[in-house]
Protein backbone atom coordinates (compact mmCIF):
# COMPACT_ATOMS: atom_id res chain seq x y z
CA UNK A 1 0.00 0.00 0.00
CA UNK A 2 1.15 3.68 -0.17
CA UNK A 3 2.41 4.72 2.51
CA UNK A 4 2.68 8.64 1.50
CA UNK A 5 1.24 11.75 3.41
CA UNK A 6 -1.55 12.56 0.83
CA UNK A 7 -2.11 16.18 1.78
CA UNK A 8 -5.56 17.71 1.19
CA UNK A 9 -5.21 20.72 -1.21
CA UNK A 10 -7.85 22.68 0.72
CA UNK A 11 -5.59 22.13 4.40
CA UNK A 12 -2.65 23.31 2.19
CA UNK A 13 -3.85 26.68 0.58
CA UNK A 14 -5.68 27.22 3.70
CA UNK A 15 -2.17 27.26 5.78
CA UNK A 16 -0.44 28.67 3.97
CA UNK A 17 -2.73 31.68 3.53
CA UNK A 18 -3.15 31.99 7.04
CA UNK A 19 0.90 32.19 7.06
CA UNK A 20 1.38 28.61 8.72
CA UNK A 21 3.82 27.86 6.32
CA UNK A 22 5.23 29.60 3.08
CA UNK A 23 4.46 28.32 -0.37
CA UNK A 24 8.60 27.36 -0.72
CA UNK A 25 8.24 24.70 2.49
CA UNK A 26 5.52 23.57 0.78
CA UNK A 27 6.96 22.80 -3.12
CA UNK A 28 10.16 21.63 -1.05
CA UNK A 29 7.98 19.22 0.58
CA UNK A 30 6.75 17.89 -2.09
CA UNK A 31 9.50 17.94 -3.87
CA UNK A 32 11.16 15.85 -1.20
CA UNK A 33 8.28 13.54 -1.65
CA UNK A 34 8.73 12.86 -4.98
CA UNK A 35 12.51 12.56 -4.81
CA UNK A 36 12.23 9.39 -2.16
CA UNK A 37 9.32 7.26 -5.01
CA UNK A 38 9.55 8.97 -8.02
CA UNK A 39 12.44 6.39 -9.27
CA UNK A 40 9.61 3.57 -8.79
CA UNK A 41 6.59 5.25 -10.00
CA UNK A 42 7.46 7.81 -13.10
CA UNK A 43 4.82 9.88 -12.61
CA UNK A 44 6.45 12.35 -14.50
CA UNK A 45 7.88 13.10 -18.06
CA UNK A 46 9.64 16.37 -16.13
CA UNK A 47 9.91 17.96 -12.57
CA UNK A 48 9.41 21.68 -12.75
CA UNK A 49 11.95 22.04 -9.49
CA UNK A 50 13.27 25.14 -10.04
CA UNK A 51 10.56 27.40 -11.92
CA UNK A 52 8.27 25.60 -9.02
CA UNK A 53 10.56 27.11 -6.41
CA UNK A 54 10.51 30.46 -8.12
CA UNK A 55 6.78 30.89 -8.42
CA UNK A 56 6.52 29.51 -4.51
CA UNK A 57 8.84 32.66 -3.70
CA UNK A 58 6.90 35.18 -5.96
CA UNK A 59 3.82 33.77 -3.97
CA UNK A 60 5.24 34.44 -0.93
CA UNK A 61 6.33 37.75 -1.37
CA UNK A 62 2.73 38.21 -2.88
CA UNK A 63 1.35 36.82 0.47
CA UNK A 64 4.50 39.06 2.45
CA UNK A 65 2.96 42.44 0.69
CA UNK A 66 -0.89 42.02 1.61
CA UNK A 67 -1.89 40.45 -1.38
CA UNK A 68 -4.63 37.91 -2.07
CA UNK A 69 -2.71 34.84 -2.97
CA UNK A 70 -5.91 33.13 -4.44
CA UNK A 71 -8.08 29.97 -3.43
CA UNK A 72 -4.85 27.14 -4.11
CA UNK A 73 -2.17 29.52 -2.57
CA UNK A 74 0.81 27.47 -2.87
CA UNK A 75 -0.89 24.05 -4.03
CA UNK A 76 1.44 22.35 -6.29
CA UNK A 77 -0.26 20.93 -9.48
CA UNK A 78 0.97 17.94 -11.26
CA UNK A 79 -0.12 18.94 -15.30
CA UNK A 80 -0.52 15.95 -17.83
CA UNK A 81 1.77 16.36 -20.53
CA UNK A 82 -0.21 16.97 -23.42
CA UNK A 83 -1.53 20.19 -21.61
CA UNK A 84 0.69 23.36 -23.11
CA UNK A 85 3.12 25.14 -20.60
CA UNK A 86 5.08 28.06 -22.38
CA UNK A 87 8.68 27.45 -22.60
CA UNK A 88 8.22 24.15 -20.88
CA UNK A 89 8.67 20.68 -22.92
CA UNK A 90 5.48 19.25 -23.73
CA UNK A 91 5.81 16.05 -25.00
CA UNK A 92 2.25 13.99 -25.18
CA UNK A 93 4.73 11.28 -23.89
CA UNK A 94 5.26 10.71 -27.86
CA UNK A 95 8.82 10.88 -29.56
CA UNK A 96 7.28 13.28 -32.53
CA UNK A 97 7.14 16.00 -30.17
CA UNK A 98 9.99 15.52 -27.86
CA UNK A 99 11.99 18.50 -27.08
CA UNK A 100 9.59 21.01 -28.25
CA UNK A 101 8.95 23.98 -25.89
CA UNK A 102 5.01 25.77 -26.87
CA UNK A 103 4.99 29.27 -27.41
CA UNK A 104 1.98 29.56 -25.41
CA UNK A 105 0.28 27.94 -22.03
CA UNK A 106 -3.42 26.23 -21.78
CA UNK A 107 -5.77 28.22 -20.38
CA UNK A 108 -6.69 26.01 -17.90
CA UNK A 109 -2.56 26.86 -16.74
CA UNK A 110 -3.05 30.42 -16.79
CA UNK A 111 -5.91 29.70 -14.44
CA UNK A 112 -4.28 27.76 -12.09
CA UNK A 113 -1.55 30.32 -11.68
CA UNK A 114 -4.05 33.14 -11.34
CA UNK A 115 -5.24 30.95 -8.22
CA UNK A 116 -1.73 30.68 -6.08
CA UNK A 117 -1.32 26.94 -7.80
CA UNK A 118 2.52 26.15 -8.59
CA UNK A 119 3.00 23.59 -11.48
CA UNK A 120 5.52 21.11 -9.89
CA UNK A 121 5.56 19.35 -13.05
CA UNK A 122 4.17 17.42 -16.55
CA UNK A 123 3.26 13.79 -15.95
CA UNK A 124 3.41 10.71 -17.83
CA UNK A 125 0.70 9.73 -20.01
CA UNK A 126 -0.36 7.20 -23.12
CA UNK A 127 1.09 9.03 -25.96
CA UNK A 128 -1.78 11.39 -27.43
CA UNK A 129 -3.77 9.86 -24.98
CA UNK A 130 -4.61 6.82 -26.21
CA UNK A 131 -4.40 4.08 -24.14
CA UNK A 132 -5.89 2.84 -20.54
CA UNK A 133 -2.77 1.77 -18.91
CA UNK A 134 0.13 4.42 -19.34
CA UNK A 135 1.83 1.56 -21.12
CA UNK A 136 2.05 3.21 -24.58
CA UNK A 137 4.18 6.05 -23.22
CA UNK A 138 7.20 6.59 -25.17
CA UNK A 139 9.20 7.07 -21.93
CA UNK A 140 8.60 3.84 -20.22
CA UNK A 141 5.34 3.49 -18.04
CA UNK A 142 3.94 4.58 -15.10
CA UNK A 143 3.20 2.51 -11.90
CA UNK A 144 0.77 2.58 -9.37
CA UNK A 145 1.39 3.71 -6.07
CA UNK A 146 -0.79 1.05 -4.55
CA UNK A 147 1.35 -1.58 -5.94
CA UNK A 148 4.43 -1.22 -8.46
CA UNK A 149 3.45 -4.95 -9.91
CA UNK A 150 -0.02 -2.96 -11.50
CA UNK A 151 -1.01 -0.72 -14.39
CA UNK A 152 -1.64 2.97 -12.88
CA UNK A 153 -4.72 2.81 -15.60
CA UNK A 154 -4.79 5.76 -18.41
CA UNK A 155 -4.09 7.97 -20.22
CA UNK A 156 -3.99 9.94 -16.89
CA UNK A 157 -1.99 7.64 -15.35
CA UNK A 158 0.90 9.93 -13.85
CA UNK A 159 -1.42 12.49 -12.74
CA UNK A 160 -3.54 9.95 -11.18
CA UNK A 161 -0.40 8.21 -9.46
CA UNK A 162 1.00 11.63 -8.42
CA UNK A 163 -1.82 12.59 -6.28
CA UNK A 164 -2.39 9.16 -5.27
CA UNK A 165 1.72 8.98 -3.88
CA UNK A 166 1.41 12.33 -2.38
CA UNK A 167 3.83 13.99 -5.07
CA UNK A 168 1.07 17.03 -5.43
CA UNK A 169 -1.84 17.52 -3.80
CA UNK A 170 -3.54 18.09 -7.15
CA UNK A 171 -3.31 17.24 -10.74
CA UNK A 172 -5.34 17.67 -14.09
CA UNK A 173 -5.95 15.10 -16.46
CA UNK A 174 -7.82 14.87 -19.71
CA UNK A 175 -10.77 12.48 -20.52
CA UNK A 176 -11.67 11.30 -24.10
CA UNK A 177 -12.68 7.86 -23.12
CA UNK A 178 -12.12 7.55 -19.15
CA UNK A 179 -8.69 8.57 -19.42
CA UNK A 180 -9.65 10.67 -15.81
CA UNK A 181 -12.08 8.58 -14.33
CA UNK A 182 -10.13 5.12 -14.78
CA UNK A 183 -7.02 6.09 -13.83
CA UNK A 184 -8.71 7.58 -10.69
CA UNK A 185 -10.35 4.27 -9.54
CA UNK A 186 -7.26 2.22 -10.26
CA UNK A 187 -5.38 5.00 -7.91
CA UNK A 188 -7.89 5.20 -4.75
CA UNK A 189 -8.61 9.09 -5.61
CA UNK A 190 -10.97 11.12 -6.91
CA UNK A 191 -11.12 12.02 -10.66
CA UNK A 192 -13.45 14.35 -12.70
CA UNK A 193 -15.01 14.41 -15.89
CA UNK A 194 -16.32 18.03 -16.44
CA UNK A 195 -19.44 18.42 -18.70
CA UNK A 196 -18.36 19.38 -22.32
CA UNK A 197 -17.57 22.76 -23.34
CA UNK A 198 -17.14 23.76 -18.91
CA UNK A 199 -13.50 24.06 -18.94
CA UNK A 200 -12.02 25.43 -22.11
CA UNK A 201 -9.51 23.17 -24.17
CA UNK A 202 -7.10 25.83 -25.48
CA UNK A 203 -3.30 24.70 -25.09
CA UNK A 204 -5.01 21.04 -24.31
CA UNK A 205 -2.94 19.29 -27.27
CA UNK A 206 -6.07 17.72 -29.30
CA UNK A 207 -6.98 13.22 -29.61
CA UNK A 208 -10.54 13.61 -30.61
CA UNK A 209 -12.22 16.91 -30.20
CA UNK A 210 -15.77 16.22 -29.86
CA UNK A 211 -14.93 13.82 -26.70
CA UNK A 212 -12.03 15.62 -25.19
CA UNK A 213 -12.07 17.36 -21.99
CA UNK A 214 -9.38 18.47 -18.97
CA UNK A 215 -10.47 17.41 -15.70
CA UNK A 216 -9.52 17.62 -11.88
CA UNK A 217 -8.00 14.57 -9.67
CA UNK A 218 -7.78 14.97 -6.11
CA UNK A 219 -7.30 13.22 -2.76
CA UNK A 220 -10.67 14.63 -1.64
CA UNK A 221 -14.22 15.46 -2.94
CA UNK A 222 -13.91 19.46 -1.79
CA UNK A 223 -9.90 19.47 -3.29
CA UNK A 224 -11.57 18.22 -6.75
CA UNK A 225 -14.48 20.75 -6.80
CA UNK A 226 -11.95 23.64 -5.44
CA UNK A 227 -10.28 22.77 -8.75
CA UNK A 228 -12.90 22.78 -11.17
CA UNK A 229 -14.48 26.19 -9.88
CA UNK A 230 -10.74 27.67 -10.57
CA UNK A 231 -10.30 25.96 -14.79
CA UNK A 232 -14.51 25.97 -15.42
CA UNK A 233 -15.52 29.04 -17.61
CA UNK A 234 -16.05 30.50 -20.24
CA UNK A 235 -12.56 30.71 -22.84
CA UNK A 236 -13.00 33.30 -25.95
CA UNK A 237 -10.00 30.84 -27.01
CA UNK A 238 -12.10 27.73 -26.95
CA UNK A 239 -14.94 28.35 -29.72
CA UNK A 240 -16.49 25.11 -28.34
CA UNK A 241 -16.42 26.58 -24.56
CA UNK A 242 -19.91 26.79 -22.68
CA UNK A 243 -20.67 30.74 -22.28
CA UNK A 244 -21.69 30.34 -19.13
CA UNK A 245 -19.25 31.20 -15.57
CA UNK A 246 -18.14 28.72 -13.52
CA UNK A 247 -20.36 26.65 -10.91
CA UNK A 248 -20.36 27.23 -7.17
CA UNK A 249 -19.80 23.69 -6.44
CA UNK A 250 -17.76 24.30 -2.79
CA UNK A 251 -20.71 25.83 -1.27
CA UNK A 252 -22.95 23.41 -2.44
CA UNK A 253 -21.25 19.94 -1.22
CA UNK A 254 -22.59 19.42 2.27
CA UNK A 255 -26.54 19.83 1.17
CA UNK A 256 -26.55 15.89 0.94
CA UNK A 257 -29.05 13.63 -1.09
CA UNK A 258 -32.08 13.22 0.43
CA UNK A 259 -35.12 13.23 -2.19
CA UNK A 260 -32.93 12.78 -4.77
CA UNK A 261 -33.73 9.52 -7.21
CA UNK A 262 -30.35 7.78 -8.38
CA UNK A 263 -30.53 5.18 -11.19
CA UNK A 264 -28.25 2.27 -10.94
CA UNK A 265 -27.54 1.35 -14.80
CA UNK A 266 -28.44 -2.24 -15.07
CA UNK A 267 -26.12 -2.61 -18.74
CA UNK A 268 -22.94 -1.87 -16.54
CA UNK A 269 -23.90 -4.12 -13.64
CA UNK A 270 -23.72 -7.55 -15.55
CA UNK A 271 -21.53 -9.66 -17.40
CA UNK A 272 -17.86 -8.50 -17.68
CA UNK A 273 -17.62 -6.22 -14.39
CA UNK A 274 -15.75 -8.37 -11.20
CA UNK A 275 -17.89 -9.24 -8.80
CA UNK A 276 -16.04 -7.46 -6.24
CA UNK A 277 -16.71 -3.78 -8.40
CA UNK A 278 -20.16 -4.98 -8.46
CA UNK A 279 -20.29 -5.35 -4.73
CA UNK A 280 -18.79 -1.94 -4.24
CA UNK A 281 -21.26 -0.55 -6.67
CA UNK A 282 -24.10 -1.57 -4.72
CA UNK A 283 -22.64 -0.64 -1.45
CA UNK A 284 -22.25 3.04 -2.61
CA UNK A 285 -26.18 2.62 -3.83
CA UNK A 286 -26.99 1.63 -0.44
CA UNK A 287 -25.05 4.72 1.24
CA UNK A 288 -27.07 7.18 -0.99
CA UNK A 289 -30.22 5.36 0.27
CA UNK A 290 -29.42 5.82 4.08
CA UNK A 291 -28.35 9.45 2.97
CA UNK A 292 -32.01 9.78 2.05
CA UNK A 293 -31.66 9.04 -1.60
CA UNK A 294 -34.38 7.18 -3.69
CA UNK A 295 -32.08 4.14 -5.57
CA UNK A 296 -33.54 2.27 -8.13
CA UNK A 297 -31.89 0.02 -10.85
CA UNK A 298 -32.23 1.56 -14.56
CA UNK A 299 -32.16 0.49 -17.99
CA UNK A 300 -29.57 3.00 -20.28
CA UNK A 301 -29.57 0.30 -23.66
CA UNK A 302 -27.59 2.03 -26.24
CA UNK A 303 -24.70 2.14 -23.62
CA UNK A 304 -23.88 -1.43 -24.21
CA UNK A 305 -22.85 0.27 -27.88
CA UNK A 306 -20.65 2.67 -26.53
CA UNK A 307 -17.47 1.10 -26.90
CA UNK A 308 -17.77 0.22 -30.54
CA UNK A 309 -18.79 3.70 -31.74
CA UNK A 310 -16.35 5.14 -29.92
CA UNK A 311 -13.54 3.24 -31.48
CA UNK A 312 -15.00 4.12 -35.22
CA UNK A 313 -15.48 8.49 -33.65
CA UNK A 314 -12.33 8.78 -31.71
CA UNK A 315 -10.01 7.98 -34.11
CA UNK A 316 -11.34 9.09 -36.98
CA UNK A 317 -10.94 13.07 -35.18
CA UNK A 318 -7.64 11.49 -33.82
CA UNK A 319 -6.47 10.36 -37.26
CA UNK A 320 -7.13 14.45 -38.70
CA UNK A 321 -5.95 16.18 -35.84
CA UNK A 322 -2.85 13.79 -35.69
CA UNK A 323 -2.30 14.98 -39.66
CA UNK A 324 -0.54 17.92 -38.03
CA UNK A 325 2.22 16.15 -37.04
CA UNK A 326 4.41 16.49 -40.47
CA UNK A 327 7.94 17.44 -39.54
CA UNK A 328 7.39 20.69 -40.91
CA UNK A 329 6.43 23.10 -38.06
CA UNK A 330 7.68 21.56 -34.56
CA UNK A 331 8.46 18.56 -33.02
CA UNK A 332 10.49 15.57 -34.73
CA UNK A 333 12.28 15.72 -38.21
CA UNK A 334 13.24 12.34 -40.00
CA UNK A 335 15.45 14.09 -42.98
CA UNK A 336 14.73 12.47 -46.54
CA UNK A 337 15.03 13.82 -50.31
CA UNK A 338 11.76 14.86 -50.87
CA UNK A 339 8.99 16.57 -48.40
CA UNK A 340 6.76 13.50 -48.80
CA UNK A 341 8.94 11.09 -47.97
CA UNK A 342 10.28 13.42 -44.79
CA UNK A 343 6.57 13.27 -43.81
CA UNK A 344 6.59 9.11 -43.89
CA UNK A 345 9.94 8.80 -42.44
CA UNK A 346 9.01 11.07 -39.56
CA UNK A 347 5.52 10.04 -38.87
CA UNK A 348 6.72 6.20 -39.06
CA UNK A 349 8.85 7.02 -36.67
CA UNK A 350 7.60 9.33 -34.59
CA UNK A 351 4.08 7.56 -33.73
CA UNK A 352 3.96 4.59 -31.03
CA UNK A 353 2.30 1.51 -32.28
CA UNK A 354 -1.45 2.12 -30.32
CA UNK A 355 -1.03 5.86 -32.32
CA UNK A 356 -0.47 3.90 -35.39
CA UNK A 357 -3.21 1.65 -34.68
CA UNK A 358 -5.59 4.13 -34.57
CA UNK A 359 -4.80 6.66 -37.39
CA UNK A 360 -5.31 3.37 -39.90
CA UNK A 361 -8.41 2.74 -37.80
CA UNK A 362 -9.63 6.50 -38.33
CA UNK A 363 -8.62 6.62 -41.83
CA UNK A 364 -10.04 3.12 -42.70
CA UNK A 365 -13.91 4.32 -40.71
CA UNK A 366 -13.78 7.72 -42.93
CA UNK A 367 -12.67 6.01 -46.21
CA UNK A 368 -14.50 5.99 -49.30
CA UNK A 369 -17.12 3.22 -49.42
CA UNK A 370 -17.01 2.04 -45.78
CA UNK A 371 -17.84 5.49 -44.19
CA UNK A 372 -21.61 5.17 -43.74
CA UNK A 373 -21.26 1.82 -42.78
CA UNK A 374 -19.37 3.26 -40.06
CA UNK A 375 -18.44 6.41 -39.07
CA UNK A 376 -21.77 7.42 -40.47
CA UNK A 377 -23.41 4.73 -38.20
CA UNK A 378 -21.53 5.49 -35.17
CA UNK A 379 -22.74 8.96 -35.31
CA UNK A 380 -26.50 7.84 -35.40
CA UNK A 381 -25.38 5.35 -32.16
CA UNK A 382 -24.20 8.85 -30.40
CA UNK A 383 -27.76 10.19 -30.89
CA UNK A 384 -29.39 7.16 -29.43
CA UNK A 385 -26.83 7.49 -26.42
CA UNK A 386 -27.98 10.84 -25.97
CA UNK A 387 -31.75 9.98 -26.56
CA UNK A 388 -31.59 7.28 -23.90
CA UNK A 389 -29.57 9.22 -21.17
CA UNK A 390 -31.73 11.69 -21.52
CA UNK A 391 -34.69 9.44 -21.10
CA UNK A 392 -33.17 7.99 -17.68
CA UNK A 393 -32.36 11.45 -16.65
CA UNK A 394 -36.30 12.25 -16.67
CA UNK A 395 -36.67 9.76 -13.86
CA UNK A 396 -33.54 10.14 -12.09
CA UNK A 397 -30.80 13.05 -10.88
CA UNK A 398 -28.04 11.09 -11.00
CA UNK A 399 -26.79 7.31 -12.60
CA UNK A 400 -24.46 5.38 -10.58
CA UNK A 401 -22.45 2.58 -12.32
CA UNK A 402 -18.77 1.13 -11.97
CA UNK A 403 -16.29 3.20 -12.85
CA UNK A 404 -13.82 0.08 -14.25
CA UNK A 405 -14.76 -3.19 -14.86
CA UNK A 406 -11.91 -4.40 -12.68
CA UNK A 407 -9.54 -2.98 -10.25
CA UNK A 408 -6.06 -2.14 -11.47
CA UNK A 409 -4.50 -5.04 -14.15
CA UNK A 410 -0.94 -5.87 -14.12
CA UNK A 411 1.47 -4.96 -16.64
CA UNK A 412 1.54 -6.53 -20.00
CA UNK A 413 -2.03 -8.34 -19.27
CA UNK A 414 -3.66 -6.64 -22.26
CA UNK A 415 -0.76 -4.59 -24.27
CA UNK A 416 -0.92 -7.48 -27.59
CA UNK A 417 -4.95 -7.81 -27.51
CA UNK A 418 -5.95 -3.86 -28.46
CA UNK A 419 -9.62 -5.28 -28.24
CA UNK A 420 -9.08 -6.55 -24.43
CA UNK A 421 -7.91 -3.06 -23.61
CA UNK A 422 -10.34 -1.21 -25.38
CA UNK A 423 -12.94 -2.81 -23.41
CA UNK A 424 -12.02 -1.71 -20.15
CA UNK A 425 -13.39 1.75 -20.89
CA UNK A 426 -16.84 0.40 -21.26
CA UNK A 427 -18.11 2.20 -18.42
CA UNK A 428 -16.55 5.50 -19.00
CA UNK A 429 -17.28 6.11 -22.56
CA UNK A 430 -20.78 6.59 -22.89
CA UNK A 431 -20.75 10.40 -20.76
CA UNK A 432 -17.96 10.99 -23.83
CA UNK A 433 -19.99 10.56 -26.37
CA UNK A 434 -23.21 12.08 -24.91
CA UNK A 435 -20.73 15.39 -23.21
CA UNK A 436 -22.14 14.81 -19.97
CA UNK A 437 -20.20 15.23 -16.89
CA UNK A 438 -19.10 11.97 -15.00
CA UNK A 439 -17.16 11.45 -11.54
CA UNK A 440 -15.22 8.60 -9.98
CA UNK A 441 -14.92 8.60 -6.08
CA UNK A 442 -12.66 6.00 -4.37
CA UNK A 443 -15.25 3.68 -2.53
CA UNK A 444 -13.14 0.71 -0.75
CA UNK A 445 -11.04 -1.74 -2.10
CA UNK A 446 -11.51 -5.69 -4.02
CA UNK A 447 -10.23 -8.58 -2.63
CA UNK A 448 -7.34 -7.91 -3.98
CA UNK A 449 -6.82 -5.13 -1.50
CA UNK A 450 -6.89 -2.58 -4.13
CA UNK A 451 -8.73 0.81 -4.99
CA UNK A 452 -12.32 0.62 -6.45
CA UNK A 453 -13.88 4.04 -7.81
CA UNK A 454 -17.52 4.24 -8.61
CA UNK A 455 -18.60 6.52 -10.64
CA UNK A 456 -21.43 8.78 -10.58
CA UNK A 457 -22.57 10.58 -13.59
CA UNK A 458 -25.32 13.90 -14.47
CA UNK A 459 -27.08 15.88 -17.07
CA UNK A 460 -25.37 18.36 -18.64
CA UNK A 461 -24.17 21.15 -16.35
CA UNK A 462 -25.23 19.39 -13.33
CA UNK A 463 -22.33 18.90 -11.59
CA UNK A 464 -23.46 20.35 -8.33
CA UNK A 465 -25.95 17.69 -7.69
CA UNK A 466 -22.76 15.12 -9.01
CA UNK A 467 -20.62 16.90 -6.43
CA UNK A 468 -23.05 16.61 -3.53
CA UNK A 469 -23.42 12.94 -3.73
CA UNK A 470 -19.69 12.53 -4.26
CA UNK A 471 -19.52 14.14 -0.81
CA UNK A 472 -22.22 12.02 0.46
CA UNK A 473 -19.83 8.51 -0.60
CA UNK A 474 -16.57 10.03 0.68
CA UNK A 475 -18.53 10.98 3.70
CA UNK A 476 -19.95 7.09 4.08
CA UNK A 477 -16.30 5.99 3.79
CA UNK A 478 -15.08 7.38 5.96
CA UNK A 479 -17.63 6.10 8.29
CA UNK A 480 -17.06 2.39 7.35
CA UNK A 481 -13.47 3.08 7.73
CA UNK A 482 -13.52 3.94 10.82
CA UNK A 483 -15.66 1.91 12.28
CA UNK B 1 -19.75 -7.31 -42.77
CA UNK B 2 -16.83 -6.52 -45.21
CA UNK B 3 -13.49 -7.75 -43.02
CA UNK B 4 -10.29 -6.18 -43.64
CA UNK B 5 -7.51 -7.40 -45.70
CA UNK B 6 -3.65 -7.17 -45.49
CA UNK B 7 -3.90 -4.87 -48.71
CA UNK B 8 -6.62 -2.39 -46.66
CA UNK B 9 -4.60 -1.75 -43.83
CA UNK B 10 -1.05 -1.36 -46.46
CA UNK B 11 -3.50 1.63 -48.58
CA UNK B 12 -4.89 3.09 -45.25
CA UNK B 13 -1.34 3.37 -43.87
CA UNK B 14 -0.16 4.90 -46.83
CA UNK B 15 -3.01 7.30 -47.08
CA UNK B 16 -2.14 7.99 -43.26
CA UNK B 17 1.42 8.60 -44.53
CA UNK B 18 2.16 5.62 -42.47
CA UNK B 19 5.03 3.25 -43.24
CA UNK B 20 4.57 -0.33 -42.02
CA UNK B 21 7.31 -3.45 -42.51
CA UNK B 22 5.42 -6.97 -43.43
CA UNK B 23 4.99 -7.81 -39.63
CA UNK B 24 3.79 -4.98 -39.03
CA UNK B 25 1.11 -5.47 -41.83
CA UNK B 26 0.35 -8.40 -40.42
CA UNK B 27 -0.05 -7.78 -36.69
CA UNK B 28 -2.30 -4.88 -37.60
CA UNK B 29 -4.29 -6.51 -40.18
CA UNK B 30 -5.31 -9.12 -37.44
CA UNK B 31 -5.75 -6.34 -34.53
CA UNK B 32 -7.83 -4.12 -36.80
CA UNK B 33 -9.88 -6.77 -38.10
CA UNK B 34 -10.75 -7.52 -34.67
CA UNK B 35 -11.64 -4.11 -33.33
CA UNK B 36 -13.90 -3.83 -36.50
CA UNK B 37 -15.26 -7.13 -35.70
CA UNK B 38 -16.56 -5.90 -32.47
CA UNK B 39 -17.73 -2.61 -34.05
CA UNK B 40 -19.88 -5.23 -36.61
CA UNK B 41 -22.83 -4.52 -33.13
CA UNK B 42 -22.88 -0.88 -34.65
CA UNK B 43 -22.82 -1.51 -38.30
CA UNK B 44 -25.45 -4.22 -38.00
CA UNK B 45 -28.45 -1.80 -35.96
CA UNK B 46 -30.89 -0.43 -38.02
CA UNK B 47 -30.52 3.41 -37.48
CA UNK B 48 -33.09 3.92 -40.45
CA UNK B 49 -33.98 8.04 -39.70
CA UNK B 50 -31.68 8.58 -36.87
CA UNK B 51 -29.76 11.95 -37.36
CA UNK B 52 -26.09 11.25 -36.40
CA UNK B 53 -24.36 13.44 -33.51
CA UNK B 54 -21.06 14.66 -34.11
CA UNK B 55 -20.78 16.77 -31.41
CA UNK B 56 -22.15 16.87 -27.81
CA UNK B 57 -22.51 21.06 -28.43
CA UNK B 58 -25.14 22.76 -31.08
CA UNK B 59 -21.80 24.54 -32.91
CA UNK B 60 -21.62 27.89 -34.06
CA UNK B 61 -19.45 29.83 -35.71
CA UNK B 62 -17.09 32.67 -32.73
CA UNK B 63 -16.65 35.70 -34.20
CA UNK B 64 -14.30 38.58 -32.32
CA UNK B 65 -13.97 41.99 -33.17
CA UNK B 66 -11.37 42.53 -36.44
CA UNK B 67 -8.91 44.48 -34.47
CA UNK B 68 -5.18 43.55 -34.84
CA UNK B 69 -3.56 42.71 -31.90
CA UNK B 70 -0.32 40.36 -31.14
CA UNK B 71 -0.03 37.31 -32.20
CA UNK B 72 2.57 34.42 -31.24
CA UNK B 73 5.86 35.78 -31.44
CA UNK B 74 7.49 34.97 -34.61
CA UNK B 75 10.74 33.59 -33.31
CA UNK B 76 9.36 32.15 -30.64
CA UNK B 77 7.37 29.72 -33.50
CA UNK B 78 10.41 29.11 -35.71
CA UNK B 79 12.63 28.62 -32.91
CA UNK B 80 10.53 25.08 -32.46
CA UNK B 81 10.58 24.27 -36.49
CA UNK B 82 13.51 21.60 -37.57
CA UNK B 83 14.95 23.38 -40.43
CA UNK B 84 14.18 27.46 -41.29
CA UNK B 85 15.46 29.75 -43.11
CA UNK B 86 15.05 33.53 -44.12
CA UNK B 87 12.28 33.87 -41.50
CA UNK B 88 10.36 30.74 -42.81
CA UNK B 89 10.31 26.92 -41.96
CA UNK B 90 12.35 25.23 -44.43
CA UNK B 91 11.25 21.78 -46.59
CA UNK B 92 12.62 19.45 -49.08
CA UNK B 93 11.67 19.67 -52.42
CA UNK B 94 7.98 18.37 -52.60
CA UNK B 95 8.13 17.78 -56.30
CA UNK B 96 10.94 15.80 -57.52
CA UNK B 97 14.42 14.99 -55.64
CA UNK B 98 17.21 17.62 -54.57
CA UNK B 99 19.22 19.24 -57.27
Amino acid sequence: MSDATVLSALEVARSVRAGERTAVEVVQQHLEAIAGREGDIHAFNAVHDRDAHLAAEHLDRRIADGGDPGPLAGVPVALKDNLCTRGLPTTCSSRILEGWRPPYDATVVERLAAAGAIAIGKTNLDEFAMGSSTENSAFGPTRNPHDLSRVPGGSSGGSAAAVAAGFAPLALGSDTGGSIRQPASFCGVVGVKPTYGLVSRYGLIAFASSLDQIGPFAPTVADAATLLEVIAGHDPMDSTSIDQPSPELVRHLGEGVDGLRVGVVRELMGEGIEPDVRARVTAAAEALAAAGATVEETSVPAVSLGVSAYYLIAPAEASSNLARYDGVRYGLRVDAPTTPAMNLATRTAGFGDEVKRRIMLGTFALSAGYYDAYYGKAQQVRTLIIRDFTAAYDSFDLLLAPTTPSTAFPFGAKTDDPLAMYLSDVCTIPSNLSGDPAMSVPFGSGADGLPVGVQLLAPALQEVTMFRAAAVLEDAMAGEVGA
Amino acid sequence: MASLTRDDVAHVAALARLELTEEELDTFTGQLAKVLDHAADVEALDTEGVPPTSHPLPLRNVLRADEPRPSLERDEVLAAAPSVEDQRFRVPPVLGEAP
